[in-house]
């Protein structure tokens, strides 16, 4: 029987979902391996049980708490689509910014307790079995990941930086142009697609395992840089454990 | 008799709907907003003018490209950067290419279901596997387009303060074009899918705003033009468009000179429809679709209409960039700070940014009126409209009437800057 799958979405752009609806002639492939019983952006709900689901979002309000519990209790593989899903993504920046002035923002007015619902990742409410970092997903990875799921193995992220993918596709160094980039301490699976584009890297995609290990410090202190500036540029994409 | 119905479904974001009617007359009729906030506005403030449009852009994925080329725009004009006739050139084709992106998306994933009577498109792939493939087909041209240009389909990578950080290849630009004009055949067939499905009639006019030029049809440029009339520079855009708060719900409403109004494909073809090209104004007769027309139904012809102008003028534009020779240049940002603002035809209409930035090129204050923003009145005035007429129908009847109205908006709910509800605890 063909294995269930459903996608989510709770605060975010659903950059990661339009991700996946543009595999185009891959999509086609795949609803014919599985069957796709959830995407809000394209069908109905049905509400069924599902094998795997495909969360994209952070969460904060108290009824997306609510809704994140109900749909990993309909499944049995929970995968956090996303820097917002994995690590708060871009909504982390609020963190960072004074509670009251968030609210004056948005509403005009001083509202109590706003920071206990600001987006947090997914895995501080429920249990989540994968991960798939990114802003947005890469189309690919989200297949290999998917396969990985769909034969039983524990799907794995690459262990190495941005900088090998950097050097492998042979683009001039950021650092070399006076521009702080991450690329040392992101983990790798994107292709170093913003430096491609003559961008820096902005860690959407994460810390790699041990960030402060050599050759990463070496090149950190080469530029001037210490570990906090590192941090702090970091914070675009990522809440640090202690705000989650 | 209550209907509610949560997380409308084939919609970018959440939104519930909200129909009370007491007695054959409507007591409550709204579109709630629930997404939790993200305080984008505020969170730009301190960024380095070279961090704001990646961070702009992630407003929304499906609009990411407008919400980029509005924040460059109004940071250029903060900073006092000109940018080149061949920058200006790639960002009207990249816009072009996410205004076919996202239309395509709606025409097919999202409003086309309900015409075919199924719940996804995706349930035809078996049965109907050639409308399918030509749907996707069409999607990807329009991806490959932003790809090219703006380095990613969603959150481009090229585009900087100043220019392009890196340039389209020229083989890659000329395999763009060769897609672009075999689209056309399944344009052909999709115009005839659309024309024969049966809109609903509605009709109420209202208020019609969008950018205006004499040149062309609206894009990046130009004056705030209404349909009342009245037309004003897009720095003075709080002069003609004010917001506020209603007190049913924390997300901001929007009014011009009447109580509400409507932004998007609908908007400029009706105030600008003389500038399509000869091809699109042909396949609006086709759709029986005229300037006249006040039936929010048929913004999704205006978004049929619209596609096959953007696919026309990106050839034109690919042939241009070509012809004249993509070169790279230096872009040099002076070292000021100063007040910008600046808006730009996104898929859903009217997007508008404004930002102040200090001396070292960081952020002090950031504005961005997004198009649903605006659209929310006017969809909330439409559902009042139509409601009523539609209380004689069975309950689910008439909620997927409304679901139908609301979807022919394509409201952008994803895009919540300015737009949310919630109850705190």
């Amino acid at each position: 029987m063909k294995k269930r799958i459903g996608f989510f979405d709770f605060t975010g752009c659903e950059g990661c979902q339009l991700t996946v609806l543009n595999l185009e002639e891959q999509w086609l492939e795949l609803i014919e391996l599985v069957e796709v019983a959830a995407f809000r952006e394209i069908l109905a709900d049905t509400g069924e049980a599902l094998d795997i689901a495909f969360v994209e979002g952070s969460v904060g309000h108290p009824q997306e708490v609510r809704r994140l519990e109900e749909t990993r209790s309909r499944c049995e593989v929970l995968v956090a689509l996303g820097s917002c899903a994995d690590n708060a993504g871009i909504n982390a920046l609020s963190h960072f910014c004074e509670p009251q002035r968030l609210a004056y923002s948005a509403y005009g007015r001083e509202v109590e307790g706003i920071e206990k619902t600001l987006p947090r990742p997914l895995s501080c409410f429920v249990k989540v079995d994968a991960r798939l970092p990114g802003c947005p997903v890469d189309g690919e990875e989200f297949l290999q990941l998917l396969q990985a799921l769909l034969v039983g193995r524990t799907p794995e992220l690459p262990t190495y930086s941005v900088c090998v993918e950097c050097k492998l596709g042979e683009y001039p160094c950021t650092f070399d142009q006076g521009t702080v980039c991450l690329g040392p301490v992101t983990r790798a699976g994107c292709h170093a697609l913003c430096i491609a584009g003559g961008d820096r890297c902005r860690g959407c995609r994460g810390l790699v395992d041990n960030p402060r290990s050599h050759p990463y410090r070496q090149i950190l202190e080469e530029h001037g840089l210490t570990v906090e500036d590192i941090l702090s540029e970091f914070r675009i994409f990522n809440l640090p454990p202690e705000k989650s | 008799m209550k209907i509610e119905l949560n997380h409308l479904a084939r919609m970018e974001g959440h939104a519930n709907l909200v129909v009370d009617a007491v007695d054959g007359a409507i007591k409550e009729c709204r579109l709630d907003v629930v997404e939790s906030p993200r305080f984008f506005e505020e969170i730009l403030k301190g960024r380095h003018y070279s961090d704001v449009a990646p961070i702009a852009a992630r407003i929304c994925g499906v609009c990411s490209v407008s919400h980029t080329l509005v924040s460059l725009a109004a940071t250029e004009q903060a900073l006092g950067v000109v940018v080149s006739d061949q920058t200006r050139g790639l960002r009207r084709l990249l816009s072009h290419g996410e205004n076919m992106q996202s239309h395509l998306l709606h025409l097919f994933f999202m409003a086309a279901p309900d015409y075919l009577g199924v719940s996804s498109l995706t349930e035809l792939a078996r049965d109907r596997r050639e409308l399918v493939s030509r749907a996707l087909r069409l999607k990807k041209t329009a991806n490959d387009l932003v790809r090219v240009v703006g380095g990613r389909a969603v959150h481009p990578a090229t585009t900087c303060v100043g220019g392009f950080s890196v340039l389209p290849g020229v083989a890659e630009l000329q395999e763009v074009r060769r897609n672009l004009v075999a689209a056309l055949a399944d344009l052909e067939e999709t115009v005839a899918l659309f024309a024969d499905f049966e809109i609903p009639w509605m009709a109420r006019e209202t208020e019609y705003i969008c950018l205006r030029t004499e040149q062309g049809y609206p894009g990046l440029d130009g004056d705030l033009f209404s349909s009342e009339g009245v037309s004003c520079p897009v720095a003075r855009f709080e002069t003609m468009i004010s917001e506020y708060h209603q007190p049913h719900s924390n997300a901001k409403f929007a009014r011009a000179t009447r109580e509400n109004f409507m932004v998007g494909p609908l908007a400029r073809y009706k105030n600008a429809g003389e500038h399509l090209s000869s091809m699109a104004k042909k396949v609006a007769e086709a759709l029986g679709l005229n300037r006249t027309t006040v039936n929010p139904f048929e913004a999704n012809y205006a978004r049929l209409v619209e596609v096959v102008h953007f696919l026309e003028s990106s050839v034109h534009l690919i042939d241009g960039l070509l012809l004249k020779g993509l070169k790279p240049e230096s872009v040099w940002v002076p070292p000021v700070g100063g007040k910008g603002a600046a808006a730009v035809e996104a898929p859903r209409g009217l997007l508008f940014h404004s930002y102040a930035y200090d001396e070292k090129g960081r952020i002090e204050s950031a504005d961005c009126v997004i198009p649903t923003a605006q659209n929310l009145g006017n969809i909330e005035a439409d559902l009042h409209h139509l409601a009523p007429s539609l209380l004689h129908l069975p309950r689910t009847e008439m909620a997927r009437h409304l679901e139908m109205l609301v979807r022919a908006y394509d409201p952008c709910i994803s895009c919540s800057t300015h737009l949310m509800k919630i109850d705190f605890v």
